[in-house]
This record gives structure tokens, sequence and C-alpha cells, in this order.
């Protein structure tokens, strides 16, 4: 060669950005590996550039993001930095990509404590499923930045994510549910919840965040309006005031990552559903009658019925525990899951068998803990729906 | 104390953390105007502090209004060191001195800091109170205004043009001074870039006093430039065009300008008591007392080529352009018109004009390019006043007086001398589109200057009222036609130099040469065939690393050479386009210290007026030998082809026909064309070389020459332009009308290096060839989500930085254009553009025209029409998009017959409609659409968006006022280069962050724009191996408010500036 680019640079008084070599650089291309392929994709052809081209406009889009990268761990300061000129949309781009992560990734950190020890698994984590270090280190410090940042705040865990990092409503709920996660360190990882989905998870996480944290006490009052079971939420709502007098509404909401303790005391009484031969056999009774004729697996509900109501009921009176707080998805499965699937429930079935077991609880004459047993079984029975498939 | 300055340091934001511990910042502020320093409370452990502090008061008087910039400092308290600077923010309150542009600087500043950058983020409110001075003696020139801007200011109205200033200011440059090794890199880039500040100041306050003097209010085509000499000093020069301005729409009955009412009262008085007043009898730009200043003796190196003579400045200097002489028909009239002007013009000392837009009439007749270059050798400049010390405003300038003739004044006032007689020699009498320029390494600097030759219209140099001129104009004058300017200046007779002339395409009555170059914009007036093109020559010349006095005499002998092959280059990709004229010829040649790179720029167009270029002949010296034959022949073919290809490409389609359908009398050699050259050796006459290899008839490339293979093989690398993309380095492109408002603009550099050290001048030039190609190929593909567009005002600045390194710098800006509405609504688009030369006309020059409203399509001897050859869209299509012939001077008589004629032409092809029916068809719809688009909620910004360009205008909007001008120098160094990205992330993030500061500056001054916009300087030195870099970069342009034009006519009377700025924003957002 008789003569090398010493330096190349393009600055645009509007920034210009590639949504496709940014998502190069998000992956953590490397810039020789990005113009490969871009090459093959075929944008020379259509503007006769040659290779040169395209490694100079890579190398400086990736220069331009790395740039940009400072900024977008504190996204609102995106839009009121005066260095690059992006207009709004290009910016609401910009962060929502670099805060998008891969499903892969993420179920390999779910409910793992954001630590520096993990972050010495990336190297595995990387191998494992083909995502680069690069990327995996952004995704993970993404889950730490949030987790950082909204551990501190008060108030709903999706708002303040969302207030921080202008992310879609999406994003903040799945960065909500990771945070939640790593906040209860629950388990994901074990062999027997590999079919389970991040989105799985997020969904449950969910439900735990918007009905068993201290927080969701608060947030049933603004909803009790509006939901079907608005009678029983304030009645919930009474009893969260008369146990925690002092907490009113604002002291309340910043407890939206952990769970309500509370509850979780209260769950023991549920205990008396299966310790109460009486109170298990009229349980039976009840969900048996109902079942009836309306699905193909009744013989085996009704073989099942006492295992399954025990299982149910112990994995509640257990979550005082910490411990058995992060088994909470492995015993679903172990415990319920799996024992259905044998006998070939289908969701259908499922649904039908937990509506029914619910409803039926209320009715119990000596059976004194509904709003508990409600807000239990609620949550567990959407939990269990969305974790029941293949 | 003729003013008060007050400033108000609200908070800042974003601040870098200055304390480990605590991860947080203790700031306050200093403020600091003059010897005046004021501090703010610190504000304790915040990075976004509050200091809401009171008015700082500076009273001051307005000469150091002018000269001094307000310098703000963050600082972090330390209570037991010394204060951590965290950054400073230099503004300049000059735009607040002229009333009518801002009243209040306030807004969000980006702190800079030499070695980190912007650093964080300060709001600052900086006001002043002028108090009206009657001082006679003032030194101070506050009103005038300023703009960078090379044609007349959207929205004003020139009263008259006065003509050239120039002014320059000389210190020691602080790099070099001993101190500076001593200092931190910081101290010293801060004195520096203070200094230079200073000198801005100073140097446009100087120029503002000879405006003053000249009994003008503004300046336009403002170029200030730097010379960093090195150990020899610092040179702040600066050019312009002295104009009164008068604001549209503002009351006729303003004799003084609004905007000059305090110093106008004293215009006449303060110089008649002066104690040279004979002074003023020798013109308006003839130095006063302080213009003078002394340097130590600095000898001028430069010597002829061909001379033994050691002592004469040589100057190789070329006079481009063709000619031919008047027709018999136009020479009185011409004459009288001569006459006139030059008794206007005479008068004056330089007859220049920076500018390179005029309106319709000024420009009568076009003569060519003229340049001339000086080498000389810079030393030490040589300032008794300066002694020792490092304190600027110890100098006075006035004190001592220019007893050494070797001044860099004097240096300039020969190169202008210069540039006047090829003007003369080419029969004119002003020299328009003017600018100079330097390159310099280690002692040696080529000072270069051109412009184009021309005859202008006397009546906007006189002294008088203009409506009694407007219809002066009306009675008497014949307006020019649109070919006018084509039109040659000097006699047929007695020409110049060897040219090939015909009759006029256009008006078949007066005499056109057969290629004109020129540096200036594309006349409105002019009418083109196609479109336009960017033309590149390109040429790098090894020279001998020597010293002193054999290295400037080395220079001079080569730049002669490098001259023609510029030339024949331009020339042969000229013919290659099918192409007869260009404009804004710009040639830069840079010195290195072991060889010189050359690099000539210009827009080609085909001019109607102009006969059609023929093609590129090659012809072989040795033709027995068959496989040479061969060879030949297939490179003829290649030729061929090319240029058949590129008549397509720019729409290019010469009628062969033309002669017989209009039957006028076309002379014989329309299929030739041929090379004429003119090179003079001595300063004042102009011996002209005839170069043409003795062929005059013909284009002939011999092949044997190895010139001639280095220009076959130049012309056939230049890669055509991806589809969709045209450039041009002008400030439109000839043939695109329609254009969008989406803009990008943008400033790019490239560093080579050489590797091979025993490169011949044949593989340099091959290098600097693919560079400058790759370079526009990188650029079409980055922007190429914008086509169809047209990079505008491609301006290219090549550098020889070190030994073996080659830097090229490009700023333009992109701009789309609308190809369906190209096609469909082509006509309606036109008339509308039409009409707005018109009308921006009319306003300019306050012409009534009353014929704008009938006027049909015209198309003056539309060839297409006589032919049949209806397909070819081009050329009517264009021809008409440029005949602006009625708006050009509302001369009815002349041009009553020819309407008439073209009235019936019109309805013969049955084609009129209304104009404004059609206008209805062709708003942008794309800009209502857009601004819905955005009106989804974004995160909430502080920060406005800014639109800059190098053009002086926004498409699709008008410019409602000129807030002044933005004239900024930064200093960047890192020694942690590695860390920071190499000499790319380097880079990178100062042009970033200068583009940031300027678009903050124009923020703060409530503007939304910046207008011919300009990075003049970008010096760029590194040191890898100690993992430093410094670079400089000096910008200037026009902050201006602009209105979309739909919203202008809505919200005629009352635009608001926030609304605009977020809907205009909106629409970059989708740029």
């Amino acid at each position: 060669m008789d003569m090398s680019v010493e330096l190349d640079v393009f600055v645009g008084n509007t920034t210009i950005m590639d949504e496709e070599v940014y998502q190069f650089w998000l992956d953590g291309y490397t810039v020789n590996d990005a113009v490969k392929v871009r090459m093959e994709g075929g944008v020379l052809e259509e503007y006769e550039a040659s290779t040169d081209v395209l490694l100079s406009d890579t190398m400086d889009q990736f220069r331009t993001f790395q740039m940009c990268e400072r900024l977008l761990h504190t996204p609102a300061k995106l839009a009121n930095q005066l260095l690059f000129q992006i207009p709004p949309h290009r910016q609401t781009m910009l962060i929502e990509r670099y805060y998008a992560f891969d499903n892969a990734f993420v179920r390999e950190v779910l409910g793992k404590k954001l630590s520096k020890g993990t972050k010495k698994d990336l190297d595995d984590i990387s191998a494992k499923t083909g995502i680069t270090l690069k990327s995996c280190r952004r995704q993970f410090d993404n889950f730490k930045r949030v987790f950082k940042v909204v551990e501190e705040l008060k108030g709903p865990l999706v708002e303040n994510i969302q207030q921080h990092f202008l992310l879609s409503d999406k994003l903040a709920r799945d960065y909500a549910a990771i945070v939640f996660f790593a906040n209860n360190r629950f388990e994901t990882g074990k062999r027997k919840l590999q079919f389970l989905s991040f989105q799985d998870f997020a969904f449950c996480a969910g439900q735990l965040i918007s009905n068993w944290t201290v927080g969701a006490v608060g947030k049933m009052q603004q909803l009790e309006r509006d939901t079907e079971s608005g009678a029983v939420r304030q009645l919930l709502n009474k009893q969260a005031k008369e146990k925690h007098p002092i907490c009113t509404n604002n002291m309340v909401e910043d407890m939206d990552v952990d769970l309500d303790k509370e509850f979780l005391q209260d769950l023991k009484d549920l205990k008396i559903l299966i310790n109460d031969k009486d109170l298990l056999d009229q349980h039976k009774s009840l969900v048996c009658t109902a079942l009836r004729g309306k699905t193909k697996v009744f013989n085996e509900m009704e073989a099942n019925f006492k295992t399954l109501s025990r299982a149910l009921v112990n994995i509640a009176a257990k979550l005082t525990n910490t411990k058995d707080v992060r088994d909470l998805f492995i015993d679903l499965v172990e415990k319920f899951i799996e024992p259905c699937r044998s006998d070939r429930w289908t969701s259908a079935d499922v649904r039908l068998f937990l509506t029914y077991y619910t409803n039926s609880a209320r009715t119990l004459d000596t059976f004194r803990h509904q709003v508990t047993w409600d807000r239990y079984m609620d949550v567990i029975k959407s939990c269990i729906l969305k974790m029941y498939h293949d | 104390m003729p003013g008060k300055l007050k400033a108000k340091i609200v908070a800042g934001r974003h601040l870098p953390v200055m304390d480990r511990a605590s991860d947080l910042t203790d700031a306050f502020v200093e403020v600091k105007f003059g010897n005046t320093t004021f501090k703010t409370d610190v504000c304790p452990k915040s990075l976004n502090p509050q200091w809401n502090s009171e008015w700082f008061k500076f009273e001051v008087d307005d000469e150091d209004l002018q000269d001094e910039p307000l310098q703000i400092t963050v600082l972090d308290h330390d209570t037991y060191s010394a204060n951590d600077a965290i950054g400073k923010v230099y503004i300049d309150i000059d735009p607040l001195l002229s009333c009518e542009a801002a009243t209040v600087i306030s807004g969000w500043f980006p702190i800079y800091d030499t070695i980190h950058g912007i650093r964080g983020e300060i709001n600052v409110l900086v006001k002043v109170d002028l108090f009206n001075d009657l001082n006679r003696f003032r030194q101070s020139s506050c009103g005038v205004k300023f703009f960078c801007t090379t044609s007349i200011p959207k929205c004003y109205r020139v009263v008259m043009v006065h003509g050239f200033v120039e002014e320059l200011v000389v210190n020691e440059d602080p790099e070099y001074q001993w101190i500076d090794r001593i200092r931190t890199p910081r101290a010293s880039n801060e004195a520096r870039q203070r200094l230079i500040s200073l000198m801005s100041g100073e140097l446009q306050r100087k120029i503002g006093l000879k405006v003053l003097e000249m009994g003008g209010n503004a300046v336009l085509g403002y170029l200030q430039c730097f010379d960093l000499e090195g150990e020899s000093g610092l040179v702040v020069r600066a050019i312009g065009t002295a104009c009164t301005l008068d604001k549209l729409s503002s009351l006729p009955t303003a004799v003084l300008p609004a905007c000059n009412s305090p110093s106008r009262e004293m215009k006449e008085p303060p110089f008649s008591e002066d104690p040279n007043p004979n002074i003023h009898s020798s013109g308006p730009s003839t130095p006063l007392k302080n213009q003078t200043y002394s340097f130590s003796p600095s000898k001028s190196y430069s010597r002829q080529s061909s001379s033994s003579d050691t002592d004469l400045s040589l100057t190789p200097k070329t006079g481009m352009g063709s000619g031919g002489s008047a027709g018999k028909d136009g020479g009185p009239l011409k004459t009288l018109l001569r006459q006139q002007t030059q008794s206007a013009l005479e008068q004056r000392e330089f007859p220049f004009f920076t500018l390179t837009c005029f309106p319709p009439g000024f420009l009568i007749h076009v003569g060519g390019v003229v340049s001339a270059r000086s080498v000389k050798l810079l030393d030490r400049i040589h300032n008794p006043a300066l002694g020792n010390t490092r304190s600027y405003k110890l100098l006075d300038w006035n004190s001592f007086t220019a007893d050494e003739p070797e001044t860099r004044d004097a240096w300039w006032e020969e190169i202008r001398q210069e540039i006047k007689s090829h003007a003369k020699a080419l029969g004119c009498h002003a020299v328009v589109g003017y600018s100079e320029s330097t390159s310099i390494c280690e002692e040696v600097c080529i000072l270069s200057a051109s412009g184009t030759a021309a005859i202008l219209n006397p009546k906007f140099m006189q002294e008088g009222c203009l409506d009694s001129y407007s219809e002066h104009s009306r009675l008497e004058d014949p307006a020019p036609p649109s070919c006018g300017f084509c039109h040659i200046p000097y006699d047929e007779l007695n020409m110049p130099f060897p040219a090939h002339l015909t009759y006029c395409y256009n008006c078949r009555r007066q005499k056109v040469p057969d290629v004109l170059f020129t540096t200036i914009d594309l006349p409105v007036e002019a009418t083109v065939m196609g479109k336009g093109s960017l033309i590149q020559a390109r040429l790098c010349r090894l020279k001998k690393k020597a010293q002193g006095e054999v290295n400037a005499t080395a220079i001079s002998n080569l730049l002669p050479f490098m001259e023609y092959e510029l030339h024949t280059q331009l020339m042969n990709k000229l013919k290659l386009r099918s192409m007869n004229a260009l404009f804004g010829l710009r040639v830069q040649i840079s010195v290195g210290e072991n060889m010189l790179v050359g690099l000539a720029s210009a827009t080609g167009v085909y001019l109607m007026a102009l006969p059609a270029p023929g093609g590129i002949q090659i012809a072989g010296k040795t033709p027995s030998d068959i496989t040479y034959e061969q060879h030949i022949s297939n490179m003829q073919k290649k030729i061929n082809d090319t240029i058949s290809k590129n008549k397509d490409l720019y729409e290019v389609h010469p009628q062969e026909i033309i002669e017989e359908v209009i039957g006028s009398p076309i002379p014989e050699s329309r299929q030739r064309s041929r090379l004429f050259r003119s090179h003079s050796e001595s300063s004042d006459e102009v011996s002209e070389l005839d170069l043409s290899h003795g062929k005059k008839d013909a284009f002939v490339l011999e092949i044997d020459d190895t010139d001639a293979v280095e220009d076959i093989h130049s012309l056939l690398t230049d890669a055509p332009m991806p589809s969709g993309f045209y450039s041009c380095n002008t400030e439109i492109m000839p043939g695109i009308y329609n254009w969008t408002s989406s803009l990008q603009m943008f400033t790019s550099v490239r560093v080579f290096r050489l590797n091979n050290v025993n490169l011949t001048n044949q593989g340099l030039n091959k290098i600097f060839n693919d560079l400058c190609e790759n370079l526009l190929k990188s650029l079409y593909f980055k922007l190429r989500s914008m086509v169809p567009c047209c990079l505008c005002h491609l301006n290219f600045a090549v550098a020889v930085p070190e030994e073996e390194l080659i830097q090229v710098a490009v700023t333009a800006v992109a701009m789309t254009f609308d190809k369906e509405q190209a096609q469909e609504n082509f006509k309606a688009n036109m008339e509308k553009a039409i009409m707005k030369v018109i009308s921006e006309n009319e306003e300019q020059l306050q012409f009534p025209l009353e014929l704008c409203t009938e006027t049909p399509a015209p198309q003056p001897f539309s060839p297409s029409k006589g032919t049949g050859h209806q397909d070819g869209g081009g050329i009517h299509t264009s021809a008409r998009a440029t005949s602006v012939d009625y708006s050009s001077f509302a001369d009815r008589c002349s041009t009553w017959i020819e309407l008439i004629k073209l009235k019936a032409q019109a309805i013969r092809r049955g084609s009129i409609k209304t104009t404004a029916s059609q206008e209805k068809g062709s708003p942008l719809p794309e800009g209502r659409s857009r601004s819905l688009r955005c009106m989804r909620p974004f995160p909430s910004s502080t920060v406005s968006v800014v639109k800059m360009t190098p053009l002086s205008f926004l498409p699709g909007t008008r410019i409602i006022k000129y807030l002044g001008i933005i004239n900024m120098f930064f200093i960047r160094e890192t020694t942690s280069l590695r860390e920071e990205g190499g000499v790319s992330g380097f880079l990178h993030c100062f042009i970033a962050e200068v583009f940031a500061m300027v678009r903050a500056h124009v923020a703060a001054l409530g503007g939304n724009a910046v207008v011919s916009y300009s990075m003049k300087e970008c010096v760029f030195m590194e040191n890898p191996n100690k993992n430093q870099a410094q670079c400089l970069i000096n910008v200037s342009g026009d902050a201006v408010i602009f209105v979309r034009e739909s919203e202008a006519e809505a919200t005629a009377a009352a635009p608001q500036t926030s609304s605009m700025q977020n809907l205009s924003g909106a629409a970059e957002a989708n740029a």
C-alpha cells in the first residue's frame, strides 16, 4: 500500500445513524464483522461503494455510538445534551434498542444476584448462548444500572423505570420483572424450569408485583374501582390499613420490589384447608360436584385432588422462608404442573380446576381467610396457567 | 461610559465530578470582562448547581465591547488547594451592539475546556445598555452589521455598494513565547483562544470604522482568516464588501437606517478632523492613521522561473477565461456604460467585491477568472512595542509607523494591485467573487488571491436616491438580456489572449467566448441546460526539501506549472461533461515540506448563450504501430462513451440542428474547442502563452506526452455519481429548483499517510486523486437515505500538515429535492421559482414589476420547438427554468418584443396556465405531514434545534432576521490520544463539540439556524508516540431566525420564535 488512512471522520449537524449498523454495534460485532455482514446484505451493489467506503462508514458510526453510550446510561440526558443533535424519534429508538435484551441472555441471569460474581459468569453465558461477550456485558450492565437506580426510589416500579430510562411501557415492564426477580432471587435456572420463557416469568413477576407486594396494597386502592373483584380488594385494603396503621400510601409505595411480609405470614392460616380433614373433604366434594361431566380428566382430578390441594397450600404456607420463596416456581412446576401434565390435563382442564378450586373455598362455612385465599390464589392461578405449556 | 454590560449566571447542569471522594462538585463561576472580574457563590455538592446570581454589571467603552469577549469560567471550589477550572465559555457580545440584531443572549452554553472538551453546560443571561455617545473621536464602530453571506441578505435591500474593505492585525503567537515552556498546555491554549478572540474583535471594529467612513452600515461577504505563522507570529486578516443596507418592509422614508443611528450621526464629521485630511481623497480604502504596522524585515522571496533577478517579486498569475469583443451594434452603448462605471469605480483603490451573488442587472459583463500568487519568506514580525511582555493590551498600534516596507499589508497590497491589472487586461474595471488565502509551511508562505473580472452596473456604486435611479434605468438603460453577462467585456480586435469567439447563442447580437470560467455563483438570470456538476482538478507535485530562499525559489518555479495543469484538467473534465462554463472556481495550492498539492473545484454548467463544446480527440505521435493505434482508439472510445453517458446524466443535449432552425450566423468551429492559457511572467503586462499544442482549433490530447496520459487517466477515473445524487460547489445546483426542506450539513476530514517514500509524481497524483474520489464516494454512501439529493457548496480544503501526510477537509450541505414533483409539477415549480426571483428582485431593488403576473413560461428561441424534438424535455424545461429575463431589470422597452414573441409561442403550444392555480399544486405537503408525525410524545427537551448550512438560505423557509455574525475559534488538545479513540476519535469529538458550541450560541441569540457557515481553518497536529494531538478550528457564519414559508404567510404579522423553533425542530427530526 502506498498510503494508509490515518484519520477519517464524518460529523453531521444532525447525527447520522443507521439502525442496521446500530444493531451490529449493540450485538457486539467488531467493525470488520459488521462490514462483512453488511457486504453480504448487498448495500454495496446499490451504491457501487467499495469495501473501504463501507469500512469507513461502519467505523464512523461505531465511534458515534461509543460517544453516545455515556449518554445512554442516563437516557434523560440524551434529550438535554448539546453535543449531538439527534431528532427525538431517533433518540427514542437509540434508547429502546440500547436497553433491549436477548431472551436467551435474560433467561440465564434471571433471578441471579446482579453482582460482580455473576459478571464473571458472563463468559460462560456468552459461550452457551452465542451472544457476544460485549453484548452480554451491555445487557448485564443495563440490568444492574436499572436495578441500582430503582432500588433507591419510592413509587411504583414500572413508572420509575419508565421515568428514569424513558423506555416503552412493554420494556419497562420487562425490566420491572428483571429487577423483581433479582431482588427476590427466584430460582429460574433449574433444568425443570428450562421450558419456561422469559415472558412466562415476566408475566408471573407482573402478577406478583401487583398483588403480593406491599406496594400492591396502595395501588389496589386506585384499581378498586375498575377491577371486578373490587369489593374484595376494598376489604383487603381495610385489613391492610388496620395492620399497618402507620403505613400511609406514600410510605407503602416504595415497597414494590419486596413481598408483603404480613401477607406471607397470613398465608400460614390457609393450612387449615388441608389440616382440617372435614374442610378438605368438603372442599373436594364441592369442587368435584361442580366439575363432574365438564372434563375428560375428571377421574384423575378426583383422585389427585387432595395431593394437589396439599401441594398448593403447602407452597403458600412455606413462603415465609426466603429459601422457599426462591423455590416458588420450581415448587409450582414439580408439585402441580408436572402431576397434571402426566395425567394429560389440558390448559382448559387446569383453568377449570383452579377456578372451581378457588371459588369453592369461599363457600366453605368454617373457612375464614377468604381475603388471603383470593389474594394468593388469584396470582397462583394466573401463574400456573401461564406456565402450563410444553 | 458608553455602555453597560450585564451578565447573570443562572444555573449549571451535567457538570463533571470534580471531587472523587463525594462524586460531586462545589462549583462557582467567575465572570470576567476586560480587567473586571465578578464571582458567584459556591454551590456546594451539586452537579446541577443553581446560582441564580445577581446581575453583574460592567461599565465599559464601546470599543472594548467590540474587542473583548465576555469570559465565563466555571471552577470547582477547593478549601485546601487551588480551585480547579472546569471549563470556560467565551461569549461574543457584538450581536448585542446592533439594535437591529439580538437584544439578549440567553441560554445554555457548553462549558469548554481545551483539554477535556465539553464538560457540562451553563445557563447565562447577557444584556447590553448602550448610551448614545457623540464623541467624534471614537474608535468603535458599533452598529455596523457584518455578514458572512456573499449575497444580499434576504431581508435587506441594498441602497449602495461602497466596495472593498480590508484590514489585518498581527501579534506574537502565545504558543511560541518563551513562557510557553513553563506553563501548562491548558493555559497556553486559553491564552491563544483569548488572543485570537480579541484580535478578531479588534479587526472587526476597525473594518467597521472604515465602513462608517465610507458611509456604509454593513459588511457583506466578510471573510476573516488566520495565518498561524509560527515563530513569526499570528496574523488575523479580513476582507469584505462595504454596503449600505436598508431593512425591507421598513418605511421607505428611512434615509438613515435604523440600525445605524448611533454611528450615522457622526458618519461625516469624525475623520474630517483627522490629522491627515488629504487621505480622504486617495480613496475609501486608504489606510487611516491606525492602520499601519511595522514588521521586522521580512524578505520577500519571489522569483520568476525564467528570471535571474532575485529581488523581483514573482507572482505567477493566471487569467482564466476566454475572450471576444463587443459586437458592433452593442459598441457605443458598451463604451458609454463602461465610462460611467469606470468613473464610479476608478476612484477606488481596489474595485473588488467579495460577493458571489448579485441582484440581476448588477453584473453587466464577466471577463473571466483573475488570480495571483506570491511566495514569501516569513520572518519574525518585529514589534518594538511588544518587547518581552505577553500582555496584548500594551500594544498600541497607533504609536508606531510603517517604516518597514515589507509588511503583511504591503504583501497583500502588491497582490491586489496585480489582480487589478489582470482585470484591466480583460477590459474589466472590477473584480467580483474576490477572495484571498494563504498556505504556510515552516517559513514559506504562499499568498493567493482570485476573483472574476467583471464590468458592473455603475448605478449601484453611485451615491443618490434609488428611486430616481430606478426610473432612470427604465428610461435610459436597456436592460441586459439574460445572456448579457456572458458577452465579452474586452475588445475583439485587441484581445488580451487568444480566444475563440462566436455570436451569442441567445441574443445573436454580441460575441461570447467558447468557455467561461468564474469564481462567482451562477447569476439568477443565466439560462442553463440540464444540471450542473462538481468538477475537480487534482494535482500533486514533489519538491525537494529545502530551506529559506532555495525553498521559496523551488516553490515559485513549480507554481506556474501546477496552475497550468490544473487548468488543463478542468478544461478536459468540462468537455467530458459537454459543458461550457465553470462557476465558483476555487484553486488551492498547499505547500508541504516535500510536495505541493493543488486542488481546483468548480461547478460546470452548460450555458445556453455559449457554444456547445466539442469532444475530446486523442492523437498519438507515432501512428505506425498497430497495437498503439488500437490503444488510442480504445481510449478514444472510452472517452466518447463517457461523454455520451454524461450527457444523459446531466441532461445536457445540445441541439445540433439549432443553426438551421434559427438560421443565425454560427461560426465555423462549433465542434472544436481549444485550450487557451494565459500565463504571465512579469507583474504588469499580461503576456499570454498559447499552450494549446499549436493546434488552434481542436482540443487534442497527445498521448505520448506523459502529462496527457495523466490527464486521460484522471479523466477516466472520475467515478460517476450514484443515481439520485448531484453535487456542486456553488450555492445551488443549476437545474434543480424544487428543494424540499430537509438538509444535512456535515464536515468530513481525512488524513492520509504516504508510506512509500520513493513516490513519483504520477504515483502521488493517483493517490491524491483516489483520495478525493473515495471521499466523495463515502459522502454519497453516508447520505444515501436522502436521495434524491444534491451536495451543495462542497468545499474541499487540502493541507499538507506533515511531510508524509495529506489532509482533506470537506464541508457541504446535502439537500433533498422532489423528483416526482420535478417531473409532474415541473412547470409549476418553475413558474414559482421565477415568481420568487421576481418578487425577491423586486424587494431587493424596489422595481415595480407589472409584467410578472402575465408572464408565461418564457422560452426564448427554444430549439426543441422548431425541430419537433418534443421529447427533449431536458432542454426546454431547463431553458424555461432559468429564463428570468423579465425579472432581470424591469425594462419593458427592450423585452417587449420578445415578450410578444414568447406569448405567441406559448399560445401555439397551448401551455399557458395561470400561475396561481399551479402554485396550489406545489406547496410542501411533506412539511405538514412531518410535523404531524412528530406529535407523539417524546422525552421533553430544553435543546432547540439549530440548522446549519453553508448556503445563504434554507429551502422552503424565509429568513426574517439576521442576529449577527458567528466567528469562533477553538483549540483542543489531548495527552491521552489512545484513550480518546485515537486521532479519529479525538477529531470526531472535537468537530461535534464545535458544532454544539455554534448551535448553542445561535440558540442563545434567539436564532434557529446558521447560514453561510464555513469552517475556515482546521489545523490538526499529532504526535502518536507521545500519545498527543492538537487541533485548531475556526468557524463562521450568520445567525438567523427563519420561518417556514407556509407559516410565514399564515403568521406574517407576528412570527413567534418559540413555536417556530418547535416546528422546525420537528421537521429536522425527520431529516
